[in-house]
């Protein structure tokens, strides 16, 4: 009797054990297909940005509430990110004598890592949530089927303006962003602490390469761009024509695009920085 | 929302977005256009301690050329850089070449003293005399290494 | 009614997946000039028949003719060509809520055709002059009530002069004037401008008033044919249910399920699953 009981048991052990193996498989291989189906509707998009370029009026009108739309919140919050850059930083260098360093340090974190990386969190909040929502409730309010059925492709008449605007508003947003940091830690440092004016610049110009910080922080806001558009699209145009699938697939795309944006961080300065440095 | 003012906002948007490229790559990054003439110099240095390519090459604390190349000479076992002086300052060919380090931790460059010859340098030309980096751990393990010796001497 | 039909079906069978085919064997005709209704109770197969129609679903057997092309063997271009000689009204009228009426109806005009603005803006009056709403080109979608709103879906769906139109239930949530004028249009711009119509929809009355020829659709399979005046004279118990609406006939009025007194004891079924589970554990 107690025999059975223990192989009983250790029966529903087991049967727990591989169903939830299985689930684990099924559930990996269910975000792989999605990966795959992303991965080919990228493909088809760019494959079907004529439109977007052709009738550039589209993708202008787009830019307006993608980039002009994200303008004010960048603005102000690159102004008081660069004014506690300014702040805590002089808080620092002054310890080891060297707050003529201050520019530098606002400077350069700014270009190469806040402006892209904050820009675009910003960007895919502000933006890419509003982006996701409308294409999916376009899908959900049966205009993507109607415009289908008037045989006009969707995807390059609603989809590719909505993320061609994205890559081109955000690395403009990112300098933005930048500049205004700069200016906001300018402000703190210069203004009202009274930083040297001639060292504060003279440091920064000294030590921030036009083509090894500018120009890498630009390339990664270009990058920021692509991904967070892609996935607010992909989100959008995947949604379930529902209320519950059209929030969840906005909150998706809040998510899976800040992740994103940080590990493509983690890579291109791994890939850019050091590889500067080792030279 | 019309058209036209749609089209009047980007308009200010794109211009804004890139007059703070050009303010970060200008007065940032400080990107010069500068079509201004140079002249290449080679230098050997022992040991080059923390320079790299486009350190600043100063005289007197002016600014006067950039390092445009850092190599490794595998016969001498030194370490070749070449500047890139701006053509309107000239040098007397026996100009001696140091890597010095701005205050105590801060970036290395090239200091320029100009010697008494005559002859100016030009293109390709090679200073002779050179000094290399001071590196701090040599420095430690030497004062280390002397006091050591004043230890034993004291005894 | 001279011609080769509009629409020939023959013999159509789809589903989701094997387990569950939702069109069985389902075969008609829409002849050159007619309105022909399709009608069922809900989730019968109907939208899924008018989507074979438009191309969206490929079937699994059988054969679907639509202006003279196998929509099945269609490569997506081909499938556009098509669509651009049909129109379709959907449920709520899908009207793209970022433009006005007028882009709304222009919106065809605008992507398939090289027409001069001033021609555009005559043919978009025009269209909405049929509807009635030409005093409403400058509103928002948001700003219509949803008999208008159905309208000017209507007139973007006729916008390039379809040959075929499909409308799927397009008499759902509309007070009766509203209806009425709905039906009443359909019928006449179906006849003056030479179209043919397929009408998806389970209201009776409003159907049989527009249609010349209906299909009745049960469980995947045409179950009826006729015209409204033959159907409201069958003798068959399925049209009589669903023509009078009454809640029980053959198709009955309770969902397939286990034996009720079955379902009552669920409680105690379920303690007594919970007692074994323990049993076995224990």
């Amino acid at each position: 009797m107690a025999e059975r009981t223990v192989l009983a048991r250790l029966r529903t052990v087991l049967a727990g054990l591989l169903q939830g193996f299985e689930r684990l498989g099924h559930g990996a291989s269910a975000k792989i297909w999605r990966l795959g189906y992303a991965a080919r509707f990228f493909a088809y998009l760019l494959l079907h940005s004529g439109t977007a370029f052709r009738r550039f009026g589209l993708t202008i009108r787009e830019i307006y509430f993608t980039g002009v739309l994200s303008m004010t919140i960048i603005l102000v919050s690159g102004l008081f990110v660069g004014m506690v850059l300014g702040l805590q930083g002089y808080d620092t260098l002054q310890r080891y004598g060297s707050s003529e360093a201050l520019g530098v340090l606002v400077a350069l974190s700014l270009v190469r890592e806040l402006g892209p990386v904050v820009a675009g969190l910003l960007f895919a909040s502000r933006a890419g949530s509003a982006i996701t929502a409308e294409i999916g409730l376009m899908k959900a309010t049966e205009q993507i089927a109607a415009m289908e059925m008037m045989a006009v492709d969707p995807i390059a008449r609603v989809v590719a303006p909505r993320f061609w605007a994205g890559v081109i508003s955000m690395p403009l947003l990112a300098a933005l962003f930048s500049a205004m940091g700069i200016f906001g830690g300018y402000l703190v440092g210069v203004q009202l602490i009274g930083v040297d004016e001639g060292a504060f610049w003279s440091q920064m110009q000294a030590s921030v390469d036009w083509r090894e910080d500018v120009m890498n922080g630009v390339v990664k806001s270009v990058v920021f761009g692509v991904a967070v558009t892609w996935i607010a699209v992909f989100e959008g145009y995947d949604a379930p024509p529902t209320a519950e699938g059209v929030s969840g697939a906005t909150t998706r795309t809040v998510v899976f695009s800040s992740l994103a944006i940080l590990a493509l961080d983690f890579v291109l300065t791994a890939l850019m920085f050091t590889g500067g440095n080792a030279k | 929302m019309k058209r036209s003012t749609i089209d009047i906002w980007v308009g200010v948007f794109v211009a804004l977005g890139f007059a703070g490229l050009l303010f970060l790559a200008l007065r940032v990054g400080n990107l010069t256009f500068s079509t201004a003439q140079t002249y290449q110099v080679q230098a050997k240095f022992a040991n080059i301690g923390g320079l790299k390519v486009r350190a600043a090459i100063k005289s007197a604390g002016v600014v006067v050329g950039r390092v445009s190349n850092v190599t490794f000479d595998s016969e001498s076992y030194e370490a070749i850089v070449t500047f890139s002086v701006d053509a309107q300052y000239r040098f007397p060919r026996d100009t001696s070449a140091k890597i010095l380090t701005a205050g105590l931790l801060g970036e290395q460059y090239v200091g320029l003293e100009a010697g008494g010859d005559g002859v100016m340098l030009k293109q390709g030309d090679r200073l002779r005399l050179t000094q290399s980096a001071i590196v701090l751990e040599n420095l430690i393990s030497q004062f280390l290494f002397n006091k050591a010796a004043e230890g034993k001497d004291g005894k | 009614m001279a011609g080769l039909p509009v629409v020939e079906i023959d013999k159509v069978s789809f589903g989701y997946d094997a387990a569950r085919p939702v069109l069985q064997g389902v075969s008609l005709r829409v002849e050159p000039g007619s309105v022909v209704g399709i009608m069922g109770q809900s989730g019968c197969g109907k939208t899924t028949l008018l989507r074979l129609i438009a191309g969206w679903l490929k079937a699994g057997a059988g054969a679907t003719r639509v202006l003279g092309e196998s929509v099945g063997e269609l490569d997506s271009e081909g499938l556009f060509a098509l669509r651009r000689k049909m129109g379709m009204l959907f449920q709520f009228g899908a009207l793209f809520t970022d433009m006005t009426v007028f882009d709304n109806v222009a919106f065809q005009m605008r992507e398939h055709t090289d027409l001069p603005p001033e021609l555009i803006s005559d043919l978009v009056m025009m269209k909405l002059e049929a509807v009635g709403l030409r005093g409403a080109a400058q509103m928002m979608p948001a700003e219509l009530s949803g008999g208008m709103a159905r309208r000017v879906a209507l007139a973007r769906a006729v916008a390039l002069d379809p040959r075929l139109m499909l409308y799927d239930e397009p008499f759902t949530g509309l007070d009766p004037i509203s209806l009425g004028v709905i039906a009443r249009l359909i019928r006449t711009l179906n006849d003056s401008l030479g179209q043919s119509s397929i009408v998806v929809s389970h209201d009776v009355e409003e159907c049989f008033g527009i249609v010349d020829y209906v299909y009745f659709v049960s469980a995947g399979q045409i179950v009826a044919q006729g015209t409204p005046a033959e159907l409201r004279g069958s003798a068959a118990s399925f049209v009589q249910q669903f023509v009078r609406g009454e809640a029980d006939g053959p198709i009955p009025f309770h969902y397939p399920a286990p034996g009720y007194q079955a379902d009552l004891d669920g409680e105690e079924t379920q303690s007594s699953s919970l007692a074994t589970a323990q049993a076995c554990h224990g």
